[in-house]
């Protein structure tokens, strides 16, 4: 997977403030760190969370400033330290719940989707549940199918929750900020191949809101609208596009609920042309719903069908002759937007 | 650290094996079968740091008198489920290595097609439903593989290996309950290494660890995992047991992995010392510990052991070479298989 240095957010919120390089997991460490003395209700439960700081180390040195009574290491018990977040959260506290691998979602479930995202309404706006779950997705790390998949649509598809997928460590931080401050409760997904991807993180402190999408490249010919680490991929096909002279415009919608269709559909009005890139499964997936929005909002404007790139319907193979065949890669998003672009 | 290393005392039996009337060959055999574990985990070991082998490798050393002292006591067609550190359970139920050093560098001839991996290795001829990489959930699919068993009629046990993190996991203890409830030909084998991942078992896990199984009437008895005889002796007791009609057992096999985690884990002073590992290697090492008995009960001697060693490592060797200049599946194979 390209870990191109992304062109600066042109949100415009970094303009002119002091900036350092950090990786999306120090980014995420400080966000967690920053909540964490800001705001003694939060705290973080997990398995391998303390000494560790995790299998992929995002959590390093976590717990020599919060401790462990913050820094909670867990038995290998997902859906009851899921469930202990939940009456947490309901009772005061802001948990930020570690589950090591999205694909250990599946554990998780009842407690994100029956209890979780339901509490706030079948009470009639009694309770409120305050929770993070921070988790993975993304593959070609040959981690195989149990612990590889992007199953970042099962949350996306339940109200009550929302669903955050940054792309970069300044979207990475200011979102997982604002995810802490939620009242409700949030999933958080970090793609598990872009821990190490760096990017220009301000020195002063920010939170990004939910449902903005954020233009990483501005173009006129095509739109890409990309998601977590597909990201890279757009920019990727972007760089080529524009050695043939097509502009392509990268958009990423940082949250799918809550979604900022009006900067999707603004794009593909402009440029008349999109395709959308997410590394879930394709079939019902996150293209299928943002490939709609776009094609309602947009459809006096378009000249050619909105296309949709995704994971392969398939479990992820092991072999890496195979599992490479089922993401999407840029060369593949270059071709299919030569294709709508008629020029192939 | 020293209690650590001993089999925890509680109100079970601590099986000692020392009477057990087996063929001096069928002991030989067993250091074979470990030997052939411990010679297979150290090409892995070999292929991985050398960047030969994809993903993540969770090597068995140390716990080969585990995998070998069970497999031992089933016949072919009975059925076992693996974990994520799971080749020397494959190999000591039967596979050959070639095809499994093939699946796990993701070549055609693997047992999977190269699709499952080290994590995912199964051998359906031999009754291996299958290694897995969500903790515990093996538990599940033996009991289920007993109770289809029994509903065949077959004759047939199931044993499931996991480790003691598996506890932690809800999953295991409803199937328990059924298993008791429907007498169900199933012994759950749980292999304590001391450690979670990163993380002391003690830290995790409250209370008795043999408590747990008895708490749904399941007998359960903790062994010397470093004693194949000890092993094998109480597994064939329980299998023996399940197969005629008398329900689930539970054998908590105290043992240790040599290495890390998986072959990344470098750098363990944060959660075990060098002591502790130096230790179980040279005081509690499961091949020396056969070697030595055998050699005082004048029932082998060093030429023997040097030659079944020699035999392990060179058949290893070729069947790295095997999998090595073995092809990738075809392209066509990614869609293949995602239905029957
Ligand atoms: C349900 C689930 N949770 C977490 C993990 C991540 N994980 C992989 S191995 C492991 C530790 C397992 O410890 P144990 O069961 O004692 O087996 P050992 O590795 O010691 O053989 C963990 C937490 C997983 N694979 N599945």
């Amino acid at each position: 997977m390209s870990m191109l240095k992304t062109s600066e957010s042109t949100a415009g919120a970094t303009n002119g403030k002091a900036m350092r390089e950090l990786t999306m997991a120090q980014a995420v460490r400080e966000a967690l760190a920053e909540e964490m003395r800001r705001d003694a209700r939060v705290f973080i439960m997990g398995e391998d969370v303390a000494e560790a700081g995790t299998p992929f180390k995002v959590l390093l040195g976590l717990v020599d400033e919060f401790g462990t009574d913050r820094v909670i290491d867990t038995p290998i018990s997902e859906p009851g330290f899921a469930a202990i977040g939940v009456g947490a959260a309901m009772t005061g506290m802001r948990p930020v719940i570690d589950i090591m691998f999205g694909d250990f979602l599946t554990l998780t479930m009842d407690q994100m989707v029956n209890q979780a995202a339901k509490a706030r309404y079948m009470s009639g706006g009694k309770f409120m549940v305050p929770i993070v779950f921070r988790t993975t997705l993304g593959a070609t790390r040959r981690s195989a199918a149990q612990h590889s998949q992007s199953l970042h649509v099962w949350p996306s598809h339940v109200p009550g929750l929302k669903v955050v997928l940054p792309s970069t460590p300044y979207d990475a931080k200011g979102l997982l900020k604002t995810a802490i401050r939620d009242d409700n409760p949030v999933v958080y997904f970090e793609d598990k191949m872009n821990f190490t991807t760096k990017g220009m993180v301000p020195d002063e402190e920010y939170t990004i809101p939910f449902g903005v999408a954020d233009i990483k490249r501005a173009g006129a010919d095509i739109t890409l609208v990309a998601t977590s680490s597909m990201v890279y991929v757009a920019l990727g096909a972007a760089d080529k596009l524009k050695e043939i002279g097509i502009s392509a415009e990268v958009v990423d919608p940082r949250t799918t609920f809550p979604l900022d269709k009006q900067t999707l559909v603004d794009s593909a009005r402009k440029t008349s042309r999109a395709i959308v890139i997410d590394e879930g499964y394709e079939r019902y997936g996150v293209t299928a719903e943002l490939a709609a929005v776009i094609a309602d909002g947009a459809f006096y404007y378009l000249d050619a069908p909105v296309k949709r790139m995704g994971a392969m319907d398939v479990p992820i193979p092991f072999s890496p002759a195979l599992e490479d065949l089922t993401a999407p890669t840029a060369d593949a998003v270059f071709q299919m937007a030569k294709t709508l672009c008629g020029r192939a | 650290m020293a209690a650590n290393m001993k089999a925890k005392q509680v109100s079970h039996t601590q099986t000692d094996a020392g009477g057990a009337t087996v063929d001096p060959e069928e002991w030989l055999h067993m250091y074979r079968q470990m030997y052939r574990i411990r010679s297979f985990e150290e090409e892995v070991n070999d292929l991985y740091t050398k960047a030969l082998m994809p993903g993540l490798a969770h090597l068995y050393i140390g716990e080969e008198a585990v995998a070998v002292g069970v497999c031992e006591s089933l016949k072919r067609e009975d059925y076992i489920t693996s974990t994520h550190r799971g080749h020397g359970h494959c190999l000591a139920k039967g596979a050959s290595p070639d095809r499994m050093f093939a699946e796990l560098l993701g070549r055609a001839p693997g047992y999977c097609k190269g699709k499952g991996g080290s994590m995912h290795i199964a051998d359906q001829e031999g009754g291996n439903l299958g290694a897995n990489a969500i903790v515990g959930a093996g538990s599940g699919i033996a009991t289920g593989a007993a109770f289809s068993a029994r509903m065949r009629k077959s004759g047939q046990v199931a044993v499931t290996f996991f480790g003691e993190g598996a506890l932690g996991q809800g999953l295991l203890y409803e199937v328990m309950n059924m298993a008791s409830l429907w007498k169900l030909p199933v012994v759950y084998v749980c292999e304590n290494n001391l450690y979670n991942e990163y993380t002391h078992y003690s830290q995790t896990t409250a209370g008795e660890l043999s408590a747990r199984p008895a708490a749904f009437g399941i007998p359960v008895e903790v062994v010397d995992g470093q004693n194949v005889r000890a092993v094998y002796e109480t597994a064939r007791r329980f299998i023996e047991r399940a197969r005629n009609g008398e329900g689930p057992g539970f054998v908590i096999c105290n043992t240790y992995r040599y290495h890390g985690h998986h072959v990344g884990d470098i750098n363990r002073a944060y959660y075990r010392s060098k002591e502790e590992e130096t230790l179980w290697k040279t005081e509690r090492d499961p091949l020396n510990l056969l070697s030595q008995w055998l050699t005082e009960q004048h029932l082998a001697d060093a030429a023997i052991f040097e030659q079944i060693e020699k035999e392990a490592r060179e058949e290893m060797r070729s069947a790295v070479e095997f999998a090595i200049k073995a092809p990738f599946p075809d392209a066509s194979e990614v869609t293949q298989h995602v239905y029957a």
